[in-house]
């Protein structure tokens, strides 16, 4: 009997599935990373995790903003969904633009530093930090829609 | 995207008024970073101590800035918020900068 209530209330602390709409411009994604922000405050997550979340969903919506739409197109729809599953939040990004041009295992490397000043490299950090911060990343397309896969573990410390 | 910039003999601060550098901002943010730099002392301290959130995009425009200011000068920054200093740690960017815990550290340092 006890074993069941226990069972049920650690699914009750599991956050139900939510999705965050956008269109594919960056005051737009701003907007989303609040309502995300919003809708995980039942979970009270620490800093760090708040901020991972954060930080991978900007770069993934950032991609997609700026590579999976064309300019011409204003109002090209972005869903953000969240399933909450004990081991972490689970993420889907789907896109209806041009499909990812590179496999998900060739990206994300880490950015080489070690060269000459003007050199320097002032983009390519995308991906790594994605990579980085989440697991499980994989995309797929299907029906002309993109969409990206992803795990954020959360209430952990490093 | 609002700079508040403080001239003095050797170096000058420029403080970042917006609390995010994000993609949104960051060519924005180039284009002030240029205008208050292109002229005036070597050492520029950018005083990030407001921002609590850059992503790829901030930190490309921040690389941008030093690089477009030249390898004689000088960019420093100061004041990084955990967050934007986690950012800076994870892509070893802050091996390419010359950090200042905080500002008035930076400036205590630099007017020696």
């Amino acid at each position: 009997m006890e074993t069941e209530v226990w069972a049920k209330n650690m699914d009750a602390a599991n956050l139900p599935p939510f999705e965050v709409c956008l269109l594919n411009n960056n005051m737009a994604v701003r907007r989303a990373l609040e309502n995300v922000h919003d809708a995980l405050k039942p979970l009270s997550l620490c800093a760090e995790d708040s901020e991972n979340i954060e930080l991978v969903l900007a770069e993934v919506l950032n991609n997609v903003v700026e590579h999976a739409y064309p300019p011409s197109i204003k109002d090209g729809d972005i869903a953000i969904r969240c399933v909450h599953k004990d081991d972490g939040l689970h993420w889907k990004i789907i896109d209806e633009g041009v499909a990812l041009q590179k496999t998900i295992q060739a990206l994300g490397d880490p950015v080489d530093l070690d060269v000459a000043f003007d050199d320097l490299p002032e983009g390519g950090f995308g991906w790594f930090l994605i990579k980085t911060l989440a697991h499980d990343v994989s995309y797929t397309r299907q029906n002309g829609q993109n969409q990206l896969s992803l795990r954020i573990v959360v209430g952990e410390t490093a | 995207m609002e700079l508040e910039t403080k001239t003095e003999e050797r170096f000058k601060v420029v403080s970042v008024k917006d609390s995010r550098i994000d993609a949104a901002v960051a060519l924005e943010f180039k284009d002030a970073m240029r205008a208050q730099t292109e002229e005036g002392p070597g050492v520029v301290v950018l005083d990030l101590s407001k921002v609590e959130f850059i992503d790829s995009s901030g930190l490309g425009a921040i690389v941008a800035s030093m690089k477009n200011m030249g390898q004689e000068k000088t960019l420093a920054l100061a004041g990084l918020t955990p967050t934007v200093a986690r950012v800076f740690r994870l892509t070893r960017m802050d091996s390419v900068f010359k950090l200042f815990p905080t500002l008035d550290g930076a400036i205590d340092e630099l007017r020696l």
